[in-house]
């Protein structure tokens, strides 16, 4: 006639009959692919940012500076138009570099559109000069003009403005990945919401019976709150679990566009695969999950309880 | 212990154009500790809606209701849950927790008043032989008979040494020989200080066993204890 006082402890911790009320498979499950989505969304902000922050360093460190006629004297006596420039640009502040393209760095630039004869054609070519900036702000239109008066006709390129139309799209790809987590989280609370509902309308005899003995609303709603954050949790786990090798293929994909895709073999490769943030929210998603079980079934049950006095 | 001044209630709407009717009108009586008090009337007459407000499964709707030395028109709801572990209440329907075997549906009480596992364990055992169910502690509610099931439901009211207890109707599926034990127990609680109010039908009962009388007709108290 005994029972082992750990399963008459276990049936005291369900005094609500929980355990069938909210059953645990379906919320976990959809909690699971909640916490894969969230995964995704995290995934996608944090690739997104990445990419956004390249850009917008890119922008600022490079610019072209194209001397037409370079051969030609400038303004200035004893020197050539090319020479003129290339002397100024190394003169200004904020310039980390100066570099003119030789004949076969040309040729390679303009293969692709001119194909191998670029080099025997007869055009006049402009000098290309790449320069790279240290990071110190340069007024380019105050360059454009000194460049334009040592060699008339020098045009600079400025990366700018390409890297600023990249930065923006970036940008709405991040806001889409922080909307599409925004609404995996109300979506979450809204499903953890309606199977509390659920379990509050099939226990509510149960409810009612040990409201009448003197439960507050914080046991009955603290029963509640804890059977919820387990399933959560569980789900949270279970879709965090399946998110690391979803996002590994993923990875996959887009290393071509990472920075610095490492190549060495083995775990560490693996680990290296995805950002260190990545990891920490993945590791963070049954956390989540538990705390957004925990308060809405909390904040679920006690608004239900209003109904009783 | 008890007192009732000029309490009404209505369940459902409770004000505007169209109020739901008054179920009881204009109750007061008082019940002094201590006390053994009959709830009698026809049926309809209110004696369930009576109990009700006395274990705070509904409040008055108007007048003023005094529990155990608390205005409850006055008590905030988290004020409320307390009071209630100092009531003890049988329903003529039992209620018991179907999922929980007769020891735990008994044990409820205390686990809500934070008791130690082996204090409990031991009373619940002690009251559960006393009642004659020391051989279905573990036993679920569907599996126990009618007889049995209300001795369980008798346990858990009176477990937590309740200040007040209230039985509906509590021999209505009983024989005489239990109904006389059950007034029994409920004569011992009585003596030991427990205000105990039963509504009951059975007028042989009643007669066997004289006490104060509270008579309801109607939604309106007819005699005063
Ligand atoms: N939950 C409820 N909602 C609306 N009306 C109710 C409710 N419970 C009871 N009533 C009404 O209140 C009146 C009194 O009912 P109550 O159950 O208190 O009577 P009773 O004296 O206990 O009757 P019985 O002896 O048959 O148990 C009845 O007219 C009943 O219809
Ligand atoms: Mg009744």
């Amino acid at each position: 006639m005994k029972v082992p006082s750990a399963s008459a402890r276990a049936l005291r911790a369900d005094e609500l009959g929980l355990r069938r009320a909210l059953p645990g498979r379906t919320l976990p499950l959809m909690v699971a692919a909640m916490a894969l989505l969230a995964a995704l969304s995290v995934a996608g902000w944090i690739g997104t940012s990445a990419l956004a922050r390249q850009w917008r360093e890119g922008a600022g460190t490079a610019m072209t500076v194209q001397v037409p006629r370079p051969n030609e004297p400038s303004a200035k006596p004893d020197t050539t138009r090319l020479a003129a420039a290339v002397a100024l640009l190394a003169g200004t502040r904020g310039v980390a570099s100066v570099h003119v393209l030789t004949e076969a760095e040309l040729t390679d630039l303009l293969r692709p559109w001119l194909g191998d004869s670029a080099s025997q054609l007869a055009l006049p070519m402009p000098a290309v000069v790449a320069v790279r900036l240290s990071g110190a702000a340069i007024d380019l239109a105050v360059l454009g003009h000194a460049l334009d008066d040592a060699a008339a006709g020098t045009a600079v390129e400025d990366h700018g403005v390409w890297m600023r139309r990249l930065s923006a799209l970036a940008f709405s790809l991040q806001a889409c990945a922080l909307l599409a987590l925004a609404l995996v989280g109300a979506v979450s609370i809204a499903v953890i919401a309606v199977a509390t509902r659920a379990g509050l309308a099939a226990r509510r005899d149960a409810i009612e019976i040990v409201h009448g003995l003197g439960a507050t609303d914080g046991f009955i709603a603290g029963r509640f709150a804890r059977r919820t954050m387990l399933l959560a949790a569980f789900g949270g786990f279970v879709g965090a679990f399946i998110a690391v090798p979803a996002l590994l293929v993923l990875a996959q994909f887009a290393a071509p566009f990472a920075e610095n895709a490492s190549a060495s073999p083995g775990h560490a490769a693996l680990f290296a695969a995805l950002p260190i943030p990545l990891w920490g929210s993945i590791a963070a998603l049954p956390i989540v999950a538990a705390a957004i079980g925990f308060v809405t079934a909390q904040l679920t049950v006690r608004g239900w309880l209003r109904h009783l006095p | 212990m008890v007192r009732f001044e000029s309490v009404g209630l209505r369940y459902g709407r409770t004000g505007g154009r169209d109020p739901a009717p008054e179920v009881l009108r204009d109750i007061s009586f008082e019940l002094p500790e201590g006390t053994f008090c009959w709830l009698r009337g026809a049926s309809g007459a209110g004696k369930t809606s009576l109990l009700r407000l006395m274990y705070l499964a509904v409040l008055p709707t108007s007048g003023k209701l005094t529990l155990l030395g608390a205005d409850i028109g006055r008590t905030p709801r988290a004020g409320l849950p307390p009071l209630r572990r100092r009531i003890g209440v049988v329903f003529q329907d039992f209620r018991l927790m179907p999922h929980l075997s007769a020891f735990e549906n008994v044990a409820l009480p205390l686990r809500l008043a934070g008791g130690s596992d082996a204090q409990i364990r031991a009373d619940v055992i002690e009251l559960l032989r006393w009642v004659g169910l020391g051989r279905k502690l573990y036993t679920l509610p569907e599996e126990l008979s009618g007889g049995e099931q209300q001795r369980v439901a008798i346990a858990r009211a009176v477990i937590a040494r309740p200040s007040l207890l209230l039985a509906d109707e509590p021999t209505g599926n009983m024989d005489e020989a239990q109904a006389e034990r059950l007034m029994v127990l409920l004569g011992e609680l009585n003596r030991i200080g427990t205000t105990v109010v039963v509504a009951s039908h059975n007028d042989a009962l009643v007669e066997r066993h004289p006490a104060a009388e509270l008579r309801l007709d109607r939604g309106r108290m007819v005699r005063e204890p």
